[in-house]
């Protein structure tokens, strides 16, 4: 029920941000920061009541009760659909990774909007529910349901609030990933009418649909399905253009949460449910997937330095990072995979970091185009100190969280596809090439002695230092992150390796 | 008659003695609250007989009527989106009619239509329920008498339709020619007896389903709908689009159960791919389109096309219960949704006499002038392009599900590129709505009635439950389809 009550309280914090603005214009955001504060707490305090032992046990994916936590609540029982939501230790990473960025998106937020802020705080907190929701549904369903539903305050935010190319980037967005929102849809209503088949019991659950025995083409399809639902999201080279326009046109909370959460959503879609469900069809699709993603790397990059425009730069960064992800996912073994996860929670911060400086900067400056910034330094000391932190957390400088994440995908990736690491690998030089450009274009050379503009507030440092503090962590020790993971991607592991025995633990993508 | 065939026909009954009732009313005093409040009186407790009717199952009235539980319940959706109508059209009719009053008189005597099509188990019944629908159409599409669009509208809707009713009149003289019977049921035994491959017998369902598809507007007999749509008053227009679509659906699919015309491949299949060109051009040419109202005229296209997958899966016979159940559900929806749709441009125009705002650049900013009616279009669209929470998402799981168990590919697809594409000109809509007061110019004022408001959200209520709440009704329609 806790999981419930969480999303619920979400929901209900939007509603109440929402009718706040009817009582003063400042409160909306306040009770934003109060509702997920509370959320926050909530969620530790339902973790710290679980026993220790339970986080280190490989759980059953097959199993919901071997899960952290489980609940089942009948919804339509016709066709088989429940209310079903579980947490193991990767929904609960991303679930914790959301929150903050949350308050980060909040604070990004907080002086930004004067139109309508009760509606703006209100419909970020449901695309936080929705998230949250994506996270920890196990009913397909229900997952598809808050797949969809998500966007729509998310469009909200960037068509009621985006920039001046707001409508354009708000439609593509939507219609991008709802069109490729369909194509999952049909591929899961065939996968439970496949179980239907094959069972007598028609059921939407992940646990019922695991391990059916598919007809081979059948699964094909239904696996491209749901894979082009996940990579439109990611986004991977070639469905990655929505993302720049909507990135750039966003308001600045609304381009942290897309880049810092909903990508992962992706990224996890994939992890959770397109592999484990198609391991056959997954396994022989590995090389083109590896091959997609190494294209972004250097497609993203290359892209990236070409950019004028801060947000599109960043944007640009994330098609290259998100590669990686992929690549992970699909090397299909314990490094690549340990790789891939550290890389969305590291990306997460790291590009979250970077949108709020850009939206800060363009608060300021009332522009994005680098060529009109230039020795900011001088004017802003603390944003440049901070945009020179995350630019080489971006370009991958050992230490931080984003290199310990890419060079374990490449370790792993190592192992099934050498050449292509050495491809992916020319990414962690371009990724240098466009952060360094970056920090030359905007924050160094000559200064203009007649700008003046306020440095960052304490309450941006007080959000960047948390950011900073998370990623340093995150490079020198992330273990504890790891050990969260690494139970639930065993399972996965074990689970594919049964169904695909000649792929073997560590290899899928040699088996194609 | 005995007493259980009173109590099958009762919602004809009710309607029947309503209209009358109407007619006596305005002759002795008009006034239209009184009539507008009579009429929806009657259409509620007309509803209401229809649910009473529903538990004492199948029997057939005479030859011509059939009460069984599929027939009523649509019945009793017709007599519903009637009302709302009713209430709807109060203060909309005051501005644009001279005398306001017999405008309700008809909009009973076409749902009486609508009902007897809902009936109907032999031809006989189905043209008179189809006329009788039709030609309070006609009345009530003219009935604004202070612009020149309804004229038109009416004008056109009356040609091409007589010449509709008439083809498909030809069509069933022909068929009874060759099977010597009008009954539904007889009909079907009688052509499994004869050869299929007749001239005579082709000819006739060409020329049936040519006559229907019209009123379905199917494509490609749809070219009257945009301007029918967007000449008509916006209430009829969502009577027309909601019940007067439905009606002729639930007969069709009658006809075909009942004479169990999915025995003949071709004919099922010319209507698959009618399905997939309805999809596609309703959606394509949606994109086109500035006026909200001929965009949901080509909209409407988009979704009978849909619809008509039922047709594909109802071909094997284990699929046809799942069918059957998926287009009950949709009609549901499509009508709320519809209904809804309309309601609001009802709302928005109610005292705009020259020419409604039906136009994408008058909705903008509606958002921040009007948040209930705003929250009435954007849910009502949300449920059009299929998006989950409203009652349309369910209605497309329930269709791809059905074509999912039959493995009609082709139509899966053609029904997800058809939905991708309307997202663009639904949300268009919406992001109109959403424009900053400094976007838009200052639009006309918008004023808001106590039974605008109620009715809004009523159905914002409605389309919401269906859409995260449908197990009742799922169970229902199951209950009553066995």
């Amino acid at each position: 029920m806790s999981m419930a009550i969480l999303i619920g309280l979400l929901l209900c914090g939007g509603l109440l941000a929402w009718l706040a603005e009817r009582i003063d214009v400042d409160l909306p955001r306040w009770v934003t920061l109060a509702t997920i504060i509370i959320a926050l707490l909530y969620l530790v305090s339902i973790v710290a009541a679980l026993p220790r032992e339970q986080f280190e046990l490989v759980p059953d994916p097959r199993d919901g009760a071997s899960w952290l936590l489980h609940l089942k609540l009948q919804w339509l029982p016709r066709f088989g659909i429940a209310f079903e939501l579980a947490m193991d230790g990767l929904s609960l990473l991303l679930v914790v990774l959301t929150l903050l960025l949350g308050l980060v998106a909040v604070s990004s937020s907080w002086s930004e909007i004067n139109f309508k802020p009760g509606l703006f705080q209100a419909n970020l907190l449901w695309t936080l529910a929705g998230v949250c929701g994506v996270f920890l549904a196990v009913d397909l369903f229900l997952f598809f349901l808050f797949w969809e539903v998500m966007l729509i305050p998310m469009y909200l935010l960037i068509a009621i609030w985006g920039h001046e190319k707001k409508d354009y980037a708000a439609m593509k967005f939507f219609i991008f990933t709802q069109a490729s929102g369909l194509l999952m849809l049909l591929a899961i209503v065939v996968l439970a009418w496949q179980g239907l088949a094959s069972s007598g019991q028609l059921s939407f659950s992940y646990f019922d649909l695991l391990g059916l025995d598919l007809d081979p083409r059948l699964g094909w399809w239904a696996m491209l399905g749901f894979f082009l639902a996940f990579t439109v999201k990611l986004p991977a080279f070639p469905f990655h253009t929505w993302l720049p326009d909507a990135h750039t046109q966003a308001p600045t909370a609304g381009s942290v949460l897309l880049a810092g959460i909903l990508l992962k959503t992706g990224a996890y879609g994939l992890l959770r449910f397109c592999i484990p469900l198609f391991p056959e069809a997954s396994a022989q699709f590995a090389p083109i997937a590896m091959a997609l993603g190494a294209a972004g790397v250097i497609y993203g990059a290359i892209l990236a330095f070409a950019q004028t425009d801060f947000k599109r730069l960043v944007a640009y960064s994330s098609v290259s990072h998100m590669g990686f992800v992929l690549l992970g996912l699909y090397a299909w073994n314990s490094l690549a995979l340990q790789g891939a996860v550290m890389q969305m929670v590291a990306h997460g911060v790291s590009t979250a970091a970077l949108f709020m400086l850009a939206g800060a900067l363009q608060q300021r400056l009332h522009t994005r185009d680098m060529g009109r910034m230039g020795g900011l330094w001088q004017q802003v000391p603390r944003m440049g100190a901070c945009a020179l932190f995350f630019a080489v957390a971006s370009l991958g400088l050992p230490g931080l969280g984003n290199f310990v994440a890419e060079f374990l995908v490449l370790l792993g990736l190592f192992a099934v596809q050498p050449w292509l690491t050495a491809v992916a690998a020319l990414g962690l030089i371009t990724a240098a090439v466009y952060a360094l450009w970056m920090m030359q274009q905007a924050f160094q050379g000559k200064p203009d002695d007649a700008l003046q503009m306020d440095d960052f507030n304490r309450r941006e440092m007080l959000a960047m230092s948390g950011m900073i503090i998370a990623l340093v962590w995150l490079g020198l020790y992330p273990q504890p992150v790891l050990d969260l993971a690494q139970p639930v991607l065993d399972s996965l592991q074990l689970l594919v390796a049964e169904s695909v025995p000649a792929a073997g633990a560590g290899a899928m993508g040699g088996g194609g | 008659m005995t007493a259980m065939d009173f109590q099958a026909l009762a919602p004809l009954l009710v309607l029947s003695a309503g209209a009358t009732l109407l007619m006596l009313q305005i002759a002795f005093v008009r006034n239209v609250s009184l009539t507008a409040g009579l009429a929806t009186l009657v259409l509620v407790i007309a509803a209401l007989s229809c649910h009473q009717a529903i538990p004492s199952g199948a029997q057939l009235v005479t030859p011509l009527l059939k009460a069984d539980p599929f027939g009523l319940m649509f019945c009793g959706l017709f007599c519903l989106a009637a009302a709302a109508t009713a209430i709807l059209s109060h203060d909309y009719i005051n501005h644009h009619g001279d005398q306001p009053e017999e405008f309700f008189l008809l909009l009973v005597l076409s749902t009486l239509g609508a009902c007897v099509l809902a009936y109907a188990v032999h031809v006989a019944s189905l043209l008179l329920g189809l006329e009788l629908m039709s030609v309070a159409l006609y009345a009530l599409i003219a009935y604004p008498n202070k612009s020149i669009l309804p004229l038109e509208a009416a004008t056109k809707y009356l040609v091409l339709s007589g010449a509709a009713s008439a083809t498909a009149l030809f069509g069933f003289a022909l068929l009874y020619a060759a099977t010597g019977t009008m009954e539904f049921n007889e009909l079907g035994l009688r052509l499994a007896g004869s050869a299929s491959g007749e001239a005579l017998l082709l000819v006739a369902a060409a020329m049936i389903f040519a006559g229907l598809a019209f009123k379905l507007s199917v494509v490609p007999f749809h070219m009257w709908t945009p301007d029918v749509y967007d000449g008509a008053p916006a209430p009829v227009t969502g009577f027309l689009a909601s019940v007067g679509k439905a009606a002729v659906l639930v007969v069709l699919l009658r006809l075909f159960l009942e004479a169990d015309l999915f025995r003949y491949r071709i004919l099922v299949e010319v209507t698959g791919l009618l399905a997939i060109f309805s999809m596609l051009a309703g959606n394509l040419l949606a994109l086109l389109q500035t006026n909200i109202k001929r965009m949901l005229a080509y909209s409407s296209i988009a979704h009978i096309g849909y619809l008509l997958i039922v047709f594909m899966v109802c071909i094997n016979a284990d699929n046809r219960s799942l069918a059957v159940e998926a287009a009950c559900f949709y009609l549901i929806a499509y009508t709320a949704t519809t209904i809804a749709a309309f309601g609001l441009l009802t709302l928005v125009s109610a005292s705009a006499v020259e020419r409604e705002n039906v136009q994408l650049r008058e909705l903008s900013g509606l958002f921040w002038r009007q948040p209930l009616l705003a929250g009435l279009l954007l849910v009502a669209l949300l449920s059009l392009a299929g998006i989950p929470l409203t009652a349309g998402f369910i209605g497309k799981f329930y269709l791809v599900s059905a074509a999912v168990s039959g493995h009609h590919w082709v139509l899966l697809f053609s029904l997800a590129l058809g939905s991708a594409i309307g997202i663009y000109y639904y949300l268009r809509v919406v992001y109109y709505m959403t424009r900053r007061p400094r976007e838009h110019l200052q639009a006309h004022a918008i004023t808001r009635t106590w039974r605008g408001s109620i009715l809004s959200g009523a159905l914002i209520a409605s389309i919401l439950l269906l859409g995260i709440v449908p197990g009742t009704i799922m169970q229902y329609l199951r209950s009553i389809l066995e």
